[in-house]
């Protein structure tokens, strides 16, 4: 944590801390530490990690206080806009990035894959990470607002969180995409079917395991269709 | 709480509504598809509504008739490629889609944009926000039958499109945003002309107010019509035009610009208390109106320089996560965006605006008969790309 | 002379001759109000131009639909009720012919000249109401069902403020014979001073502004569209109706819209009389046509001035208006106009 801080210092003095109309960011950290104050008040040892960049702030938490979690998000803190819902797969993807053209990599060539799983802010345990983000909006036009991102590990056999229904509604119908995209089954939730997909599809199609068909069956064409430009063939 | 209790009170009025049809009257419900062939819906939703007589007892949107899966397709594309494909999401107004993406990789690449670039891509921004909300002003007309609207919002949005055209070269799907700027500079002599069609869009406006916002039948379709109190719209993460209509004053141009220069105009955020229908157009076309205002005040800004930063021919994107929303003219459009120093993100989010938006519907669609239906879905006003992404 | 003739001729050819005109008039009726009113008119308040291409300034566009119509095939739903739904557009359009037999276009110079003409004008125009339904269930279609349900609630909620706002005039007049409305607006007074005779809508304003809504909603369209309702129900009734079948739809529509502006200007504008000829000279037989049409044409332009100008009332508002204001305003004026009648 101490260290994603610094690094973040560290940014923020190169090339972009001379503009003084990107977001300051060392006077929004009170309001960050007393939000995560206020969170581990609520939830203890279930804030696990946190990071604040650029006005927003991001704070991991144990998956079973998910739905605790998204309580004091709206009661404690006040953030009772609700953003979305979404997952990330940190597993690297088995196929690559599906894109075998030589151009993409004119120079170095793809890059040697590397199949251990990276995290990256706050940190991470298991391959599934929820994401949700909430933002208050009404207490303080024009200030900015407190915005929260809040993660959650999942554990790898059977992902299961408790639904967010009841504190937002609004987390139902990306509840059901959460579920349809990455499998993660919500406990509670009323109506856990398709969304996009079709009834009878099988897979989690934005799982990393689960390959791009399209790219599978017929690589991207690369430098096949590249034409030359006009000018190398007219010189005059 | 107060979500829990309404909920509680919608299911009951349900479960009661329910009970009527099937015991006292002794009649058989009927459920209706409304879509996804339906004129209403513009594009491929399908609500499938269980009616007693023409009042809602219950209505589920169904999508993903248009699903193509740019969460997914966006992981196996270069940075500059996956703009092709957000322009697609909300195809009204296109530009403004592919601004958040290119921001978030900005922030990520720590790029510094110049002024000028930051400033056209305001316009751009606010062009295509002229030019999607000048359709929902007679759309709405068309869905409340009132054929004349729609046509004189196709006359005037040709205007801006020939704007959007003469600069980018597309009038639908742009592509000109680049990471670090903007593919080109404005052409010659454009400015003066959109002047003119700034002038010609506040007449629209005004039109469009004596037309449909005055006339009695209009006010009486809309007025009190899918009703939103604030705390539902807050929990069912509703936003722009629809979240400000419902009394909450907050919008992400002023209050978050990231990167855009909304913040040194001079401008205001329209609310209205009512969260009705016709809140709803009122707030849009307030909103309308203070986008021309705003695009004469940045091309009289507009600051001399370079549109281009310096950025690297190949743009690999440094490891990070970054989340960045703009207040699009559907309501608010964040892409949260994972990269792990590739060519391509690792993961992309798209936060679309309809998708919360219209999620609200089978709250505000309990009870209502089916033809406000029709004018509580064209308030909401959502595009089916941005629903099904 | 068409007089004439009919003295000479036996029944069964005055019937023949009748029933060719009428069966010439209602097509030509809904072409032009089609044309000028629902084409260029239309196109006009939208600041576009409208069909340029079929004949000159586009006149031979609904022609060419019309034969387009006719050589589209005729579908029927799996489901359909056949024989219901095959009848249904006919319904519709006999009532809309029934209208035209009594429709007076000169002293002499109608079908069927009917002590209770206004009567029976009124009677079969809610003929439609049946062909409506029919052609609602016979769909076997959703929206077709709400299209027709919604249709007869408010033909039957608009029929009363129909009659109600016509016996204002039958009341004045004491007649119930379209001719003799005519007749007795064409011979009356202004306070002594009868040079352009007593055109009713001078005494009748009320009943002849409540005549023309009901007549909005008798012909369905906005702002009382609902049976229609494209963006809501999908264009209601008619929705499974293709061909011919929907030509007759067509037809009927803007030749009930043609008939009921002509009663309109009967009953409120003085019918073929035109000030400065003797009422009773045979002339009006030549003339009259031409004065109706230009005063039927009057009285549509304003029918469908509404229609493009309003957006669509909901069903249950419909319902309000005709019940809580334009029958207690014409009961109203019922109520003063026999008072009058009696005082003056």
């Amino acid at each position: 944590m101490a260290d994603t801080e610094a690094t973040e210092t560290a940014m923020s003095d190169g090339p972009d801390g001379a503009d003084a109309a990107a977001e300051p960011v060392e006077p929004l950290e009170p309001r960050h530490l007393a939000a995560v104050a206020a969170l581990s008040e609520r939830l203890g040892e279930a804030v696990l990690e946190h990071h604040s960049q650029r006005g927003e702030l991001w704070v991991r938490v144990h998956h079973e206080s998910w739905q605790r979690a998204g309580y004091a998000l709206r009661d404690d803190l006040g953030c009772r806009w609700f953003d979305f819902l979404s997952a990330i797969d940190w597993l690297p993807s088995p196929f690559g990035r599906d894109m075998d053209a030589e151009q993409d990599w004119p120079t170095s060539g793809p890059p040697a894959r590397d199949n251990a799983i990276e995290h990256g802010i706050t940190g991470g345990e298991t391959r599934l990470q929820l994401l949700a983000r909430a933002a208050a909006v009404e207490d303080n036009p024009g200030g900015g607002g407190l915005a929260v991102t809040l993660k959650a590990d999942l554990p790898n056999e059977n992902p299961a969180v408790e639904t967010w229904i009841p504190v937002f509604a609004g987390a139902n119908w990306h509840e059901r995409e959460a579920w349809e995209m990455f499998g993660i089954a919500f406990v509670g939730h009323p109506d856990l079917r398709h969304i996009y997909l079709p009834g009878e599809f099988e897979g989690h199609p934005l799982r990393k395991d689960f390959p791009l068909l399209a790219r599978r069956v017929k690589p991207w064409p690369g430098l096949v269709d590249v034409e030359d430009m006009p000018a190398a063939e007219a010189p005059s | 709480m107060t979500v829990t209790e309404r909920e509680q009170r919608a299911f009951i009025a349900a479960a009661a509504a329910d009970a009527r049809v099937n015991v006292e009257l002794e009649t058989e419900g009927m459920t209706l598809n409304i879509g996804p062939q339906h004129p209403a819906t513009h594009g491929t939703l399908r609500i499938v509504a269980r009616l007693d007589g023409e009042q809602v007892v219950a209505a589920e949107p169904v999508m993903g008739y248009m699903h193509r899966g740019y969460e997914k397709l966006a992981e196996v594309r270069t940075y500059p490629q996956v703009t092709t494909l957000i322009n697609r999401i909300d195809w009204l107004g296109s530009f403004a889609n592919e601004v958040p993406f290119i921001l978030a990789a900005e922030q990520l690449m720590e790029v510094e944009v110049p002024p000028r670039a930051a400033w056209i891509r305001t316009i751009l921004f606010e062009l295509s926000r002229l030019a999607n909300i000048a359709l929902f002003l007679g759309d709405m007309g068309v869905q409340l039958g009132a054929l004349t609207p729609v046509f004189f919002a196709f006359r005037d949005r040709e205007f801006v499109l020939n704007q959007i055209e003469a600069v980018t070269g597309g009038r639908f799907h742009p592509n000109f945003d680049r990471i670090g700027g903007l593919k080109d500079d404005l052409p010659k002599g454009w400015i003066e002309e959109t002047r003119g069609v700034m002038a010609k869009m506040r007449n629209f406006c005004d039109e469009l107010e004596d037309l449909l916002m005055g006339n009695e039948i209009f006010e009486a379709r809309t007025r009190g019509v899918g009703v939103i109190p604030a705390d539902i719209a807050l929990s069912y993460g509703l936003s722009g035009a629809n979240l400000r209509a419902s009394g909450v004053d907050w919008d992400m141009r002023r209050d978050n610009p990231c990167g855009l220069v909304h913040d040194q105009l001079d401008w205001k955020v329209w609310t209205h208390p009512d969260g009705d229908s016709f809140a709803r157009y009122w707030v849009r076309l307030q909103e309308t109106r203070e986008a021309t205002y705003m695009v004469e005040q940045m091309l009289d800004g507009l600051p001399a320089g370079p549109v281009m930063a310096k950025v690297p021919v190949i743009i690999k994107v440094p490891a990070g996560e970054a989340y960045v929303a703009t207040e699009n003219p559907l309501g608010v459009m964040g892409y949260y965006v994972v990269s792990k120093g590739d060519l391509g993100p690792f993961r992309v989010k798209i936060r679309s605006a309809s998708f919360n938006n219209i999620s609200v519907a089978p709250w505000v669609l309990r009870g209502v008969y089916v033809p406000d239906v029709i004018t509580i879905l064209a308030s909401l006003y959502f595009i089916l790309g941005d629903i099904d992404r | 002379m068409i007089w004439t003739l009919a003295l000479e001729l036996a029944y069964w050819q005055q019937t023949a001759i009748k029933l060719v005109v009428v069966a010439l008039v209602i097509p030509t009726a809904a072409l032009i109000l089609g044309y000028v009113f629902l084409m260029k008119m239309m196109s006009f308040m939208q600041s576009r131009l409208g069909p340029m291409e079929a004949g000159p300034y586009g006149t031979l566009q609904l022609l060419a639909d019309g034969v387009k119509f006719l050589q589209k095939e005729d579908v029927f739903p799996r489901r359909a009720d056949r024989y219901v739904f095959a009848l249904a557009p006919v319904v519709v359009l006999v009532s809309t012919f029934l209208l035209y037999a009594v429709l007076p276009m000169g002293p002499d110079a109608v079908v069927s000249s009917l002590d209770a003409g206004l009567f029976f004008a009124l009677a079969v125009a809610s003929l439609s109401v049946i062909g409506v339904l029919m052609a609602g269930w016979g769909s076997a279609n959703k929206y077709a069902l709400m299209g027709g349900m919604r249709a007869a609630g408010q033909l039957i909620a608009y029929e009363l403020p129909l009659v109600l706002a016509a016996i204002g005039v039958v009341i004045q007049a004491g007649t119930l014979d379209l001719n003799k409305i005519v007749l007795a607006q064409a011979n009356g007074e202004l306070f002594g001073w009868g040079a352009i005779g007593f055109p009713y809508i001078l005494t009748q304003f009320l009943g002849f502004a409540i005549f023309l809504v009901a007549v909005q909603a008798e012909l369905t369209q906005p702002p009382f569209d609902m049976p229609v309702a494209e963006s809501e129900i999908v264009g209601g009734y008619q929705v499974e109706y293709t061909g011919f079948r929907f030509l007759f739809f067509f037809m009927a529509e803007f030749g009930t819209a043609f008939a009921f502006a002509g009663i309109a200007s009967v009953l409120f504008l003085g019918g073929w009389y035109v000030p400065g000829l003797d009422p009773a000279s045979g002339w009006f037989n030549l003339i009259g046509p031409f004065v109706m049409f230009i005063k039927i044409m009057a009285v549509s332009a304003l029918i469908f001035w509404f229609r493009f100008t309003f957006p669509r009332l909901r069903e249950d508002q419909l319902q309000k208006l005709a019940w809580k204001v334009l029958v207690p305003l014409a009961l109203g004026n019922i109520v003063v106009t026999g008072v009058l009648k009696v005082l003056v």
